[in-house]
């Protein structure tokens, strides 16, 4: 692999960079794959990276229908965070933001990772007590979290509003590690460190049907072709009832578009990502100034990725309600992906009825800051047959009712 | 230089003079002029700086599509960076300051950036800056962070205020050039209700402009009779400064109108949202000129061909003395021969092509213009400022055949249909490759929920750019319009124009052709993101060969005109990289909104005191008068506590809890939801939401009753009184009303809708309100009316009656364990009832109480709470209210799942209380620690605190929580550790701190 570096780019600088070669390849898919990962945004690509790189499973390809990335992983406000509720939540994320810190590093590409803090606003009595509850169970999960006061809130982001008429800020969960990624980068540097391990990252190829003999998976039909393999993961997202409908089983899911938006850019006024969830919204600034806003998901089914506009309106009143500068900003560009609810709100990394075939999905809202952490037990998963992150987030919990329910904290769990 | 000639300017009005200041300068300009015009005209073609490199930046465009001039219009609380300076009207004492640049426009540092940018290409920031890892968060990014941005953030709350509007019409046209006036008319005429917005602040497009003749008449003149035609129609809304923002499902469509976007609104809004119901839509948009890409095409003076005309013939200012045209089509001669017929000098015409026939060709070369077919321009040369061009082949590889002194260039490469708004909801798009441009495909419309379209383009905006084309498009695209509405066609007939014919363009993606990667540096694709071709080259090259790869590589089309100049040259870079064809490439998704619109408009007129509605319960003010400290519980506001002078919120909430265990309390509980359920299954469809059994209440008797998810999780309890012998009334928490009503809505409608059951909710009807504490029968005794003895109205019994003359629902029931009345009376009334309880108790020692302490109280009995000891994760059974379960029902929501193993298992966390060995109070939310670590290297819980309150009636901490298999360890002393790590050690005890055998509530 042609490493990238601050050297690399000046010497390349001097010949028009016309030494650059492809970060990862166009290959045409093989007649059989060891192990086959559908969907290459992050959860994928980090499944297959973590094969390569933990297990040496390296025979790996990761089919994907449109462009590597172009899910919700390209689509999303990129809040890392782990100050979960739940122990086995609390450990896949911690887990997860742990493995974004040396990421860069890692895979040898920025992706930007930056720990500015995270804190999600108390606005009502009920949401105090959730936060100290949450702040408790982390201090013995190992996860860094406080509760702070009002004013502490106000000193890390002056912009807000924390007397507001209606919902006056009570105090806030902070998690000062979490923070935010750059979203293509990590599904482009995970695809380019597949790629130099002789991965097959295999773009413009939909899954159309899977195969099985006798209850074990056999391969894939896609629109270029019928690929073989020995074990698959289906890894993608909103339209993972589909990919079990072929595989012969049905999941507790949803789809619905999530939306979110970005104002046009501007200086430097928010250093940190605040959630404010009884209002239902979120903002955090990005390195190019815009300034990056989520909220609730549409209310019905689809696929359209694209939602309906009163869920903007929504979300902006809270967020100018919240931080009362915006309202002089414009919104530059809206925009909606496709996730993937559970009824628990927490996902689902698991073996499936079919022998040989996996999944991972269910991360509905929030799983860009899981990519890594669900990359690494999910592989683990494939390759060992148990992974203790895992452990809890199996299939028939919905059957027995041993839910792992996150809506409890927060009503909105990006 | 540019400048404001002496004649000339159709929009602006030469007696009217306006001064404003820019960057701190006092400044002038006329009545009609946008800022940048009025900066033109004032010779400041310097207007703002890039992005990335902080290149030195003039206006390019004429209209909102503009990528460079984005200026901080305003002050104080009025203050909005990135405001477009053409699309800004100019006013007496506007503010303007222009942006990204220390310590001044003029010198500025980041321009550095420019020296270094071949360090700086499309996506180095992802090879680079890894090490040392920390210097990610402290170093680089900081100064990433500082360097980008583009204006300067607002500090103030607005100070202005929008609104909404909402309207249902048969059809909107967008956009009043000649193609929009034309469809409007058409479909007016035909007894359609129609709405024409237009974007600008004056109608006609640019037909005037351009010169063009429409039956007969200049085109000025046809619009005029036009506008006023419709402005006579009572069928037709017009509507000026109003932008379409986006198309959306259902024939939804969003309008953004600047009302009054200036300080001196006196009261209007600034800006209007549309919120748009059509049965139709017709986009007449228009079309938008590309750039060419030539090297160093980004320098101040270089400016659209269209723009240049514009700025001429609206207002009278040219951009410079000497302006060289280089164009790859006919268009742009309009320009060249406006601009000579203006008295300024045209040293040449640069036509890529080869050879050049048209019309508007040869009435230059008769004016004298000198034509230099098959040329292009080389380079751009200057700073800060147009001084020349370099000229070349344009088949060639940039060699200099001849230099040329200007202080100017317009350049056309084209133009391209605005397609936005027609894709936005999933309308497709072809490739014309004659015109070069992608435009909408009639076959394949954003479609309804009849599965038709309800997109139809016009004019321009379809494709068909001469003003003669566009016009008969229009009525084309007026017909499709009726015909889908069923309606005939009024008497006015389509117009025709005049217009002299046009040659072919010649598609140039690169100018010279064979440009070598140090002119390809040079060529700016995305002005504002500062992405070049060799940019988009160097992506393709590094496999972001698909086109929304390329975009967010290079950032290209992601700038504030979210790429209305530079996507379709930048995708015809990306495919013959690839070496494609253009539509192979496809192009990236248009979101709205067409051009950004402020987020006060969104949120409308619901900000502060009108955010969200705030419920006021009948005896709100009075609470108000006596110093209630208000808590928000859903919409409504409900008393925490009630502050007396110099008194703490803990000691008012203990003075409250002890008078209401020794005298009587007063609560206003009228925010608990009253749900009305009548007919004849109301019985049964009432066992189907409670896990008990309601169908065998009797008439005057109330149940305590608990509602589960099908999840079997407990979501919501409360009182359900039998009113008659088909009417329930269910009471829910103060949280839950609306949500269990629509709850219960929800399964009559999708589930059981044969069942005879009718939902009310009376939430709002009723004030209701608690009378508790040992002297509450005394108290309601000297009310008079009726006899509320323990024979008469036993516990749990409910009776109609008057107190004090009013008519009255008396319930006994009691969540804090004293003797209890909660008292419904109709709302109009309720603050009468409570005076009247205040003035007859003073001698009791009557006193209102909050919901603290109502928490507390429920607390000290052992009640749970739903919220406290419920968060969507607890059944009923580990409540320990089994007791509220019927086992004979055959089923109810819940009961299914609640069978399921991991319910049923002996191990689950159980309500149990809690007491800690020093009487202090448990932390909120803490958990119980077990031994060791799980898998994960967690440590271990075996229980947590749900409610944790001082009690005043006990004098020390009480707690209520859920513990590993709790009730059967009682008595054993637990570990819970703060947050720090202090332990906290508390004994396992019943949760019923008070009364245990419930004596005192039942007297
Ligand atoms: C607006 C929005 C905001 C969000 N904000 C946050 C946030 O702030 N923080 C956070 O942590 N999370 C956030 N999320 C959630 C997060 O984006 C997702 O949970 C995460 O990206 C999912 O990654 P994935 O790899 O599972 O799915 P995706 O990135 O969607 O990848 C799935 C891939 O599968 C492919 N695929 C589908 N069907 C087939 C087929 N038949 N054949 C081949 N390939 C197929 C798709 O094309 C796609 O590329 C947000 C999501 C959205 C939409």
């Amino acid at each position: 692999m042609q490493r990238y570096s601050a050297f690399a780019v000046a010497r390349e600088a001097l010949r028009h960079h016309r030494g650059w070669g492809r970060a990862w390849g166009a290959p045409e898919p093989k007649a059989h794959y060891d192990t086959v990962i559908v969907g290459a945004g992050g959860h994928g690509l980090a499944t297959a990276y973590w094969l390569g790189k933990r297990f040496g499973i390296r025979d790996v390809a990761v089919i994907e229908k449109g462009w590597l990335g172009g899910g919700n992983t390209g689509r999303n406000t990129t809040i890392i965070r782990s100050n979960y509720l739940q122990d086995p939540s609390a450990a896949i994320y911690e887990k997860s933001r742990a493995l974004y810190e040396t990421m860069s590093q890692d895979i040898n590409y920025n992706v930007m990772f930056s720990p500015r803090g995270v804190m999600m606003l108390a606005q009502t009595e009920h949401e105090v007590r959730g936060y100290r509850r949450t702040a408790q169970a982390n201090a013995l999960q190992g996860v860094e979290t406080q509760f702070i006061s009002p004013r502490r809130v106000k000193e890390l982001c002056p912009i807000l509003n924390i007397d507001g008429p209606r919902y006056p800020v009570l105090g806030a969960l902070w998690q000062p590690r979490g923070g935010t990624a750059r979203h293509d980068a990590v599904a482009w540097g995970y695809a380019r460190a597949c790629s130099d391990m002789g991965m097959d990252v295999i773009q413009q190829c939909e899954v159309t049907a899977v195969r099985s003999e006798a209850g074990q998976v056999t391969g894939i039909e896609t629109t270029r072709g019928t690929i073989g393999c020995g074990r698959l993961g289906i890894v993608v997202a909103g339209h993972s009832g589909v990919l079990a409908d072929m595989a012969g089983f049905r999941l507790p899911i949803e789809s619905v578009a999530l939306q979110a938006l970005v104002s046009e850019p501007i200086k430097p006024c928010m250093d940190v990502v605040v959630m404010a969830n009884t209002v239902h919204g979120y903002m955090s600034q990005s390195d190019k100034g815009e300034m990056v806003i989520g909220g609730g998901a549409d209310g019905y089914n689809n696929y359209t990725q694209r939602g309906s506009f009163h869920h903007i309106e929504e979300t902006v009143r809270a967020l100018v309600e919240t931080f009362p500068m915006i309202s002089r900003l414009k919104m530059l560009r809206q925009w909606g992906g496709i996730v993937d609810m559970t009824g628990d709100r927490s996902p689902i990394i698991s073996r499936t009825p079919l022998g040989g075939c996996y999944i991972n999905c269910g991360w509905g809202t929030g799983g860009f800051k899981a990519i890594p952490g669900s990359g690494w037990a999910m592989a683990e998963l494939m390759a060992k047959g148990a992974s203790p992150l895992a452990e809890a987030f199996t299939l028939d919990r919905f059957r027995q009712g041993r839910f792992i329910d996150e809506s409890v904290a927060a009503g909105v769990a990006h | 230089m540019s400048i404001r000639l002496n004649s000339g300017g159709r929009r602006i009005d030469r007696d009217r003079v306006l001064r404003y200041r820019f960057n701190g300068r006092d400044m002038a300009g006329f009545a009609g002029d946008t800022l940048a015009s009025a900066l033109l005209g004032a010779g400041q073609t310097l207007m703002g700086r890039s992005f990335k490199y902080h290149r030195p930046r003039g206006v390019v465009a004429s209209g909102p599509e503009e990528p460079n001039a984005l200026m901080g219009v305003g002050e104080g609380a009025r203050f909005e960076p990135n405001q477009r300076a053409p699309a800004t009207p100019l006013h007496e004492g506007l503010v303007a300051v222009s942006q990204n640049h220390w310590p001044s426009l003029e010198r500025d540092v980041g321009a550095v950036n420019t020296a270094l940018a071949r360090f700086l290409p499309a996506g180095f920031y992802y090879k680079t800056f890894t090490w040392p890892r920390a210097f990610w968060k402290h170093v680089y990014e900081p100064f990433i962070r500082r360097s980008a941005g583009l204006g300067r953030p607002p500090e103030e709350a607005d100070a202005d205020r929008y609104e909404h509007f909402n309207i249902r019409t048969d059809v909107v046209v967008i956009g009043g050039g000649i193609a929009g006036l034309t469809a409007a008319r058409l479909a007016a005429e035909a007894g359609l209700e129609v709405l024409l917005i237009e974007q600008d602040t004056i109608w006609g497009g640019r037909a005037p402009v351009d010169g063009v003749e429409i039956d007969g008449n200049p085109a000025q003149a046809w619009v005029d009779d036009t506008v006023a035609a419709l402005a006579a129609m009572p069928n037709v809304r017009l509507r000026l400064g109003t932008m379409a923002a986006g198309i959306y499902d259902h024939g939804y469509l969003l309008a953004y109108e600047r009302v009054a976007d200036r300080p001196d609104s006196s009261g209007a809004p600034r800006h209007r949202l549309w919120r748009v119901r059509a049965r139709r839509i017709v986009t007449a948009t228009g079309a938008i000129e590309r750039p060419l890409s030539f090297a160093c095409n980004d320098v101040p003076g270089v400016m659209l061909a269209g723009a240049v005309r514009d700025y001429l013939v609206d207002y009278g200012v040219s951009p410079g003395d000497r302006t060289v045209i280089v164009t790859n089509n006919d268009d742009a001669y309009r320009t060249a021969i406006a601009l000579h017929r203006a008295g300024l000098s045209v040293p040449a015409i640069v036509d890529a092509r080869p050879e050049i026939a048209g019309a508007l060709p040869e009435e230059a070369r008769q004016l004298g213009l000198t034509i230099l077919p098959g040329t292009g321009i080389a380079k751009v040369k200057g700073g800060r400022q147009v001084t020349g061009v370099a000229l070349c082949q344009q088949g060639g590889d940039g060699a200099v055949t001849q230099e040329i002194a200007c202080d100017a260039v317009a350049m056309s490469g084209g133009w391209s249909p605005v397609v936005h708004l027609w894709s936005h909801c999933g309308g497709k798009l072809i490739w014309d490759a004659e015109q070069a441009h992608f435009r909408p495909d009639p076959d394949r419309a954003p479609t309804g929920a009849d599965g038709r379209g309800f997109v139809v383009t016009a004019g321009a905006a379809s494709g068909a750019l001469r003003a003669d084309a566009a016009l008969s498009d229009a009525a084309a695209a007026a017909d499709r319009v009726l015909t889908a509405l069923d309606q005939t066609a009024g008497d006015a007939s389509p117009p025709r124009a005049d217009v002299p014919s046009e040659a072919p363009l010649a598609p140039v993606w690169m100018m010279p052709q064979r440009a070598g990667a140090d002119l390809r540096a040079k060529m700016w694709l995305d002005f504002q993101n500062d992405v070049k071709v060799s940019d988009v080259r160097l992506a393709a090259q590094e496999g972001f060969t698909s086109v929304e790869h390329a975009k967010r590589y290079t950032t290209l089309g992601m700038a504030t005109d979210q790429g209305k100049l530079s996507n379709i040259n930048g995708l015809a870079v990306l495919a013959d990289a690839r070496g494609d064809a253009i539509p192979q490439v496809g192009t990236t998704t248009f979101r709205p909104p067409y051009v950004p619109i402020s987020m006060g408009s969104i949120a409308g007129e619901a900000r502060g005191d009108l955010f969200q509605p705030i419920r006021r319960t009948p005896l709100h003010d009075w609470h108000e008068g006596q110093g209630a400290r208000w808590e928000p519980v859903g919409q409504w506001r409900r008393p925490y506590t009630y502050l007396r002078e110099g008194e703490g919120v803990k000691d008012a909430v203990n003075r409250e809890i002890l008078n209401t265990r020794s005298n009587v309390g007063l609560l206003d509980a009228s925010t608990l939801g009253k749900i009305v359920v009548k007919g004849p299954d109301a019985g049964r469809f009432l066992d189907m939401l409670y896990t008990n059994m309601m169908s065998t209440l009797k008439v005057g008797r109330c149940r305590y009753g608990l509602m589960c998810s099908e999840n079997g999780f407990l979501m919501d309890d409360g009182v359900v009184a039998r009113l008659s012998e088909d009417t329930f009334l269910c009471h829910t928490t103060t949280g839950g009303a609306d949500r269990i009503h629509a709850h219960m809505e929800e399964w009559l409608q999708t589930e059981w809708w044969t069942w005879k059951v009718w939902i009310a909710n009376l939430t709002e009807h009723y004030a209701q309100i608690a009378v508790v504490g040992p002297k509450a029968r005394t108290l309601l005794e000297r009310l008079g009316g009726m006899d509320l003895s323990r024979d008469a109205l036993p516990f749990m019994g409910w009776a109609d009656g008057t107190l004090g003359g009013l008519p009255v629902r008396v319930y006994r029931i009691s969540f804090s364990g004293e003797l209890s009345y909660e008292i419904a009376v109709p709302a109009g009334q309720g603050r009468a009832l409570w005076d009247r309880l205040l003035s007859e108790g003073a001698d009791l020692g009557v006193m209102p109480y909050g919901t603290e302490a109502l928490h507390v109280m429920r607390a000290e009995k052992g009640f749970i709470m739903i919220g406290d000891e419920t968060d969507g994760t607890v059944i009923p059974q580990d409540l320990g209210l089994d007791w509220a379960i019927s086992k004979k029902k055959d089923d109810y929501l819940g009961k299914r799942a609640q069978a399921r193993p991991h319910m049923t298992d002996p191990d689950r966390w159980t309500l149990v209380g809690l007491e800690t060995e020093s009487g202090a109070v448990l932390p909120e939310g803490a958990y119980a620690v077990a031994e060791g670590t799980n898998a994960n290297g967690q440590r271990r819980t075996q229980g947590r605190v749900t409610s944790t309150y001082y009690s005043p009636t006990l004098d020390r901490g009480i707690a209520m929580g859920l513990v590993w298999r709790g009730p059967e360890r009682l008595g054993e002393v637990l570990t819970f550790p703060k947050v720090d790590g202090t332990p906290v050690r508390a004994r396992i005890v019943s949760p019923v701190f008070y009364d245990p055998k419930g004596e005192k509530q039942d007297v």
